[in-house]
């Protein structure tokens, strides 16, 4: 079949919510499109793990310690998912990793903000993972299969996490004076950078009209930011704090909330490497692989010398 | 139950459930850190099953001293002097290899100990056990697997083991000796030592390695001598706790 015929019955496939499958034909800037959207995911999941976890040395009680080495673990598994849907297009989890510690490949930037105090957990789970979800509930009708099958058990788990993100800023709200204080604090540093990861204005971004025909995505950044607003300024009624925008304000002709401009100097700063926390999660990723290569190396080992093992016997 | 045997049953569960606690904590340093990711998520894995065994043991102890004590109680607000986990337990964690070789040690210890603990008198502390026990298997087979992979791996791998024995076998001793409470209680803590011995040295075998013979063994951590290491891991773990204290969390 010639190239464009072949790209007739691709487009017809998406039009009609066929899903695209591994050994199906697709367009090359389909396959780098998924590749590139899937492992940014699957590092961002894998980043994600550090900041939570500067605080499960510290959690404040057991079962906070246990819910949250339990969520950081999630965030692992979402990363295996991720890669494992990723490989399916024709890249290795070695290369993917790779290209993430050479620069090449990105992840969220929201994981290079730091976690000052318990409050943060609270609030990166509520709102980082509660961003994150609106983003992944579109995904879970993507249009590679194996992309949206990930995004439906990850789904699941990610609720789960924002609900007990919740719950610790609810407790906090209905603590002491420091800790309310605490929690206020922890929701003024993430409101904005959480906004931000719905990625460039619909007027600013490169690749959504493509994303947006391929059904890679289905809804555009400003209409995901939007229904995030809107969720969370109801939420945060119920822990009686503020969002630090006065802009924000209920728009009754749209049915909408308005909200105030977000800082795109930043944005942009953070995306080109210089956010408070760029390097040290970058390197701290690099050497746990660096530091892991032995042990890598030993397994690989190890394995060959018992499959020989075994030949000889069987022989 | 007397006085006497009471606080020993106490002070058991409590060294119990500080080990347990203390190599949780230790386990979880790794996440995020760890080699690959799938050993990522075991590890956490192991320091989730381990501090879930830790709480209903505090939980247990709690119950015992009724005296509004809680779980969080007991872990949060007792000092280093008051902690009676052995030393193995809050050795750092070194490279993988000593990772490893600690949790296996600590692992096949535990494994016949909750064995043994399974048919105690003391209902609770034997569901305790038989439930943990489920698990402790799993991580001495994980773990007795990574100690054959890097024993018999690379030249490189081989010398790290070696190093990890060296730096860890001197507090394999301290687990066999039994301390007042368990001496109270009738537990017969050294009687374990035949059935450790010979699994470390099966899997030894396999990873071509040797138990190290003639070291001094160091004691201390379940009468509450510890290393100077359990003083830094308890800032970092009460840290909350203590800055805000009498707080919800
Ligand atoms: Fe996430
Ligand atoms: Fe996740
Ligand atoms: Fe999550």
């Amino acid at each position: 079949m010639p190239v464009h015929e072949l790209e007739k019955s691709f487009q017809q496939k998406i039009d009609n919510e066929v899903k695209i499958e591994p050994k199906d034909w697709m367009p090359d800037a389909y396959r780098k499109t998924n590749i590139r959207q899937i492992s940014q995911h699957a590092h961002s999941e894998i980043v994600g793990m550090l900041p939570e976890g500067n605080w499960i040395s510290r959690a404040p009680s057991l079962k906070r310690k246990a819910i949250l080495l339990a969520k950081v673990q999630d965030e692992g598994g979402h990363g295996l998912y991720l890669y494992s849907a990723a490989e399916t297009l024709g890249m290795s989890r070695e290369e993917m990793i790779n290209d993430l510690h050479s620069g090449k490949a990105k992840y969220s930037s929201i994981f290079n903000y730091p976690t000052l105090t318990w409050a943060d957990i609270g609030a990166i789970g509520w709102l980082v993972d509660g961003a994150a979800i609106m983003n992944q509930v579109m995904l879970t009708r993507t249009s590679y299969g194996p992309y949206a099958r990930a995004m439906v058990r990850i789904c699941k788990e990610e609720s789960f996490h924002q609900r007990q993100g919740f719950e610790i800023l609810l407790v906090l709200s209905r603590g002491t004076a420091e800790q309310k204080g605490m929690c206020q604090d922890a929701i003024n540093r993430w409101w904005w950078p959480s906004l931000m990861m719905f990625g460039p204005k619909d007027s600013e971004s490169t690749n959504s009209d493509q994303s947006m025909k391929w059904k890679i995505k289905r809804k555009t950044n400003d209409e995901l930011r939007q229904n995030f607003v809107d969720m969370i300024a109801e939420q945060i009624k119920v822990l009686g704090m503020k969002l630090p925008d006065d802009k924000l304000k209920w728009n009754e002709s749209k049915k909408h909330y308005d909200f105030g401009e977000i800082n795109w100097d930043e944005f942009w700063q953070v995306v080109k490497g210089n956010g408070p926390c760029n390097k040290q999660r970058l390197d701290a990723r690099k050497k746990a692989w660096e530091n892991g290569e032995w042990v890598r190396e030993a397994a690989a080992a190890h394995a060959k010398k018992r499959a020989e093992r075994q030949k000889e016997k069987a022989a | 139950m007397n006085k006497m045997k009471s606080n020993s049953l106490i002070d058991f569960s409590l060294h119990l459930a500080d080990n347990a606690l203390i190599l949780g904590q230790r386990n979880a340093e790794w996440c995020g850190h760890g080699p690959v990711l799938e050993q990522d998520i075991a590890i956490t894995n192991i320091s989730l099953d381990l501090i879930g065994q830790a709480r209903s043991l505090y939980q247990y102890a709690a119950q015992l001293k009724a005296d509004g004590s809680t779980e969080d109680s007991l872990a949060y607000l007792r000092t280093e002097r008051e902690f009676r986990n052995c030393l193995l337990v809050e050795q750092p964690n070194g490279d993988w290899a000593q990772t490893m070789l600690r949790q296996f040690l600590f692992s096949s210890y535990q494994y016949y100990l909750y064995q043994y603990l399974q048919n105690n008198k003391e209902e609770t502390l034997a569901a305790i056990a038989e439930k943990s026990l489920k698990e402790v298997s799993y991580h001495l087979r994980w773990s007795s697997e990574w100690i054959i992979r890097l024993g018999d791996g690379t030249e490189e791998s081989h010398s790290r083991i070696l190093k990890a024995l060296e730096e860890l076998w001197r507090y394999t001793g301290e687990l066999f000796i039994a301390a007042p409470y368990e001496n109270d209680l009738g537990i017969a803590i050294s009687s374990l030592k035949h059935d450790w011995s010979k699994k470390v040295n099966t899997v030894f075998e396999e990873a071509t390695l040797k138990a190290p013979e003639n070291v001094f063994m160091h004691t201390g951590g379940k009468t509450g001598t510890h290393t100077e290491h359990l003083g830094f891991i308890l800032t970092e773990l009460q840290y909350i706790q203590r800055v805000y204290p009498g707080c919800e969390w």
